[in-house]
């Protein structure tokens, strides 16, 4: 017994403040949050206690999953994360096959790629507001004034204006932004398969397509599923990004971040933290089986 | 290199009970913070929390301040502005202190029914017996008084100036190059659309617009003039009836109106609106008066480079909104407050802040020949026009109907719902 807790007894002493400081602050707080999404708190009096506030459970969210706008904010979601995972992997893929190649300046093209991850969403949001301009014909700017100029007329479009897929076009700056990091990923996970599998392979006479089908890209695979999860849930938390582009109340780039925001800067304490604890929900089916099958494989 | 056990322990046991002196220490510290209020009436000091930390709003916050420490020399200002956003960024930090009973000693607020939520919550104090005291229910328009006072019929803020929302601003040179006449009087919405419609077949934006606020802006403008005065308020105490016919036809010209706005006026904010009819790229800007800023930072004259009128259909009316300061409750220094309230209503400090800020005094024995020619013409409508409440700066409507009804705008002009649907969603959300 004493003999056990000496053993044990240091490195929980030694864990304890982590320990105590995330359960307060990770847990604790999800605890707290979740506990007012369930009472009818929409009020400032009843956020201060002027007025009794009761505890309503699922209502809430019953009311927020019906609602027509709330849907709305939820399909921007998808379709930007959608976008977003596409595009990022495809692209960051794509870099790193090219520099995988023995090639001369590759240090300096990787730093390019990966350069605008550097950059925080606000910086870059705020001139690709300027870049994503609505305005079409004579008044047109940015990439729309670009596409008149190289004679791509019809390209020109209203971009994030337009209210069923606008929020795709706020995913070309989140795109831009961490392809190279996706890149970084992939590069690494290229450089980690050793030289003899490819010589194997070439040797018993597999195709290059062959190559890669069977046997780089099944080792590429825990990169990918990573890269996954790192830009899934990014992507599900977006909102500086869209705030800097768009406002708060624009109708055609809302997500649930910013509902959160909209419904906390009106007082309305259980919605913004029902759509917090959806949130949550959402990220964590993304992102406890990735916990689940690492753990696994750990063990393994 | 290897710890031994006992060391280990050792550290792990320093790094605990560090955590938890650090955890002491600041609360220590806090509640030496607020010991302070319990001696004395706090009359020493005054906090006060603004979002005026830039141009011509620091400039009138500045001389506001001039005027402060010559009538309360004793009492210390602390400058709590909070820059960023138009006020969002400060609005966000109040509501977090107010709620973890940490208010400034004053804050700003636009006066009317934005302070609901404040009044509701107990936050901030009734301050009708100021009134009194500082004589100012005499020199503030009796309707503006009505404005700001509060459903329980207590005021809870003091207004330091007044602008008017319902004024157009045009381009003389882009309308008289497309043959209409700058001095021209519309008589109402219809009149003017006729010169939009001119305006549009010759290739120019007729009117700018920007972000979904300046579209509920112009909405409330557009509402004013379709409703009259009276009606118009009745949208915002239940009287008048939102599904009514007069507000489908409002909501119409209001459609059509729209139908004259640059395409990317969702990306923009008022300043790039307003600039649009200063550089001539649009015809006319429907804004606020604090407009006026933007055109003569640019040395643009009145009456030459610059027309402004009040929406038609809504002369004889005026539109406002006023930013005030508040006494919240627990405040530290109630005294230095109070002394700050008095300034902020008195005359010296009216005038001297709107001279810089660009707006107007919202008592009336102000001198208007110390203004500008267009804070003369906001003077003497003021005087004699029916005043009645914004709804897009928070003096008609609670935080939360504002929210509801800009969603619902964003939602009609970006395309995504029909005018039926429009009108229903305000009757919703006017409903609360």
């Amino acid at each position: 017994m004493l003999k056990s807790l000496r053993r044990a007894g240091p490195p929980l002493l030694l864990l304890a403040p982590s320990l105590i400081l995330v359960a307060v602050f990770v847990y604790g707080l999800i605890g707290a949050n979740f506990r007012t999404s369930i009472t009818d708190n929409h009020t400032a009096a009843q956020a201060t206690g002027q007025e009794p506030s009761a505890v309503v459970w699922f209502q809430n969210y019953f009311a927020l999953l019906g609602d027509e706008a709330f849907q709305h904010s939820l399909k921007n979601l998808v379709l930007y994360t959608v976008v977003f995972l596409a595009g990022t992997m495809l692209m960051g893929f794509v870099w790193a096959w090219l520099l995988d190649k023995p090639m001369r300046g590759e240090g300096i093209f990787r730093s390019i790629y990966l350069f605008p991850m550097a950059v925080s969403f606000v910086a870059s949001g705020v001139v690709w507001r300027w870049l994503l301009n609505s305005n079409q014909g004579e008044s047109a700017s940015g990439l729309n004034r670009l596409f008149q100029i190289i004679g791509l007329d019809a390209l020109q479009n209203n971009w994030w204006n337009n209210v069923s897929v606008g929020i795709v076009a706020i995913a070309i700056p989140a795109i831009w932004q961490l392809s190279g990091y996706v890149m970084a990923l992939f590069l690494a996970g290229f450089r980690g398969i050793p030289d003899e599998l490819r010589e194997a392979a070439r040797m018993d006479g597999a195709s290059e397509w062959k190559l890669y089908r069977h046997v780089l890209f099944p080792q590429l695979s825990p990169i990918a599923l990573s890269a996954l999860i790192i830009i899934g849930h990014m992507s599900l938390k977006a909102f500086d990004l869209i705030m800097s582009i768009s406002k708060p109340a624009n109708y055609q780039t809302k997500v649930p971040a910013v509902d959160m925001y909209v419904f906390k800067s009106s007082f309305d304490y259980a919605n913004a933290a029902a759509v917090g604890s959806i949130l949550l929900v959402i990220v964590a089916v993304v992102i406890v089986p990735y916990l689940i099958r690492t753990n696994r494989q750990e063990k393994r | 290199m290897r710890l031994n056990r006992r060391t280990s322990a050792t550290v792990a046991g320093a790094a605990l009970v560090g955590l938890a002196l650090a955890a002491c220490s600041s609360g220590g510290s806090g509640d030496g913070g607020s010991g302070d209020d319990g001696n004395g009436g706090g009359a020493d000091e005054v906090e006060v929390f603004t979002w005026w930390a830039a141009g011509s709003e620091k400039a009138g916050l500045d001389a506001l301040v001039g005027v402060f420490n010559e009538q309360h020399p004793d009492v210390e200002f602390i400058n709590g502005a909070v820059a960023g956003g138009a006020g969002s960024a400060a609005k966000d930090l109040l509501q977090s202190r107010l709620q973890a009973q940490d208010p400034p000693d004053t804050f700003q607020a636009h006066a009317g029914a934005e302070l609901q939520d404040y009044i509701d919550a107990a936050q901030i104090e009734d301050v009708s017996d100021l009134y009194d005291e500082f004589g100012l229910t005499d020199v503030f328009p009796a309707d503006l008084v009505d404005r700001v006072t509060a459903e329980d019929g207590a005021i809870y803020s003091i207004p330091s100036n007044v602008h008017r929302a319902n004024v157009v601003w045009a381009n003389p040179t882009v309308l008289e190059e497309n043959g209409i006449d700058p001095a021209a009087e519309y008589a109402d919405l219809d009149a003017w659309m006729a010169d939009l419609d001119t305006l549009q077949a010759a290739g120019v934006t007729p009117l700018s617009v920007a972000t979904t606020w300046t579209q509920v802006h112009l909405l409330e403008t557009v509402l004013l003039a379709g409703l009259g005065a009276e009606a118009y308020n009745g949208l915002w105490d239940g009287s008048t009836d939102w599904e009514s016919a007069e507000v489908t036809a409002a909501l119409e010209d209001f459609e059509q109106l729209m139908s004259y706005t640059n395409s990317d006026r969702d990306g923009l904010d008022w300043p790039e609106a307003t600039q649009m009819v200063i550089d001539g790229n649009a015809a006319f800007n429907v804004m606020g008066d604090w407009a006026v800023a933007a055109f003569e930072e640019q040395d643009k004259a009145l009456g030459t480079d610059f027309v402004a009128f009040p929406v038609p259909g809504t002369d004889g009316v005026f539109d406002f909104l006023a930013d005030s300061f508040t006494l919240p409750v627990g405040a530290p220094h109630p005294d230095g407050a109070k002394a700050w309230l008095e300034t902020v209503g008195s005359l010296e400090g009216q005038v001297a802040f709107n001279k810089a800020k660009g707006s107007i005094p919202a008592r009336t024995d102000a001198d208007p020949s110390e203004f500008s020619e267009y804070q003369q013409t906001a003077i003497e409508s003021f005087g004699q026009d029916t005043i009645v409440s914004s709804l897009a700066h928070g003096a008609a409507t609670p935080v939360a109907t504002l929210n509801a009804i800009s969603d619902a705008t964003s939602k009609f002009t970006s395309g995504a719902s029909d005018l039926a649907t429009y009108q229903s969603e305000l009757a919703a959300a006017a409903q609360g």
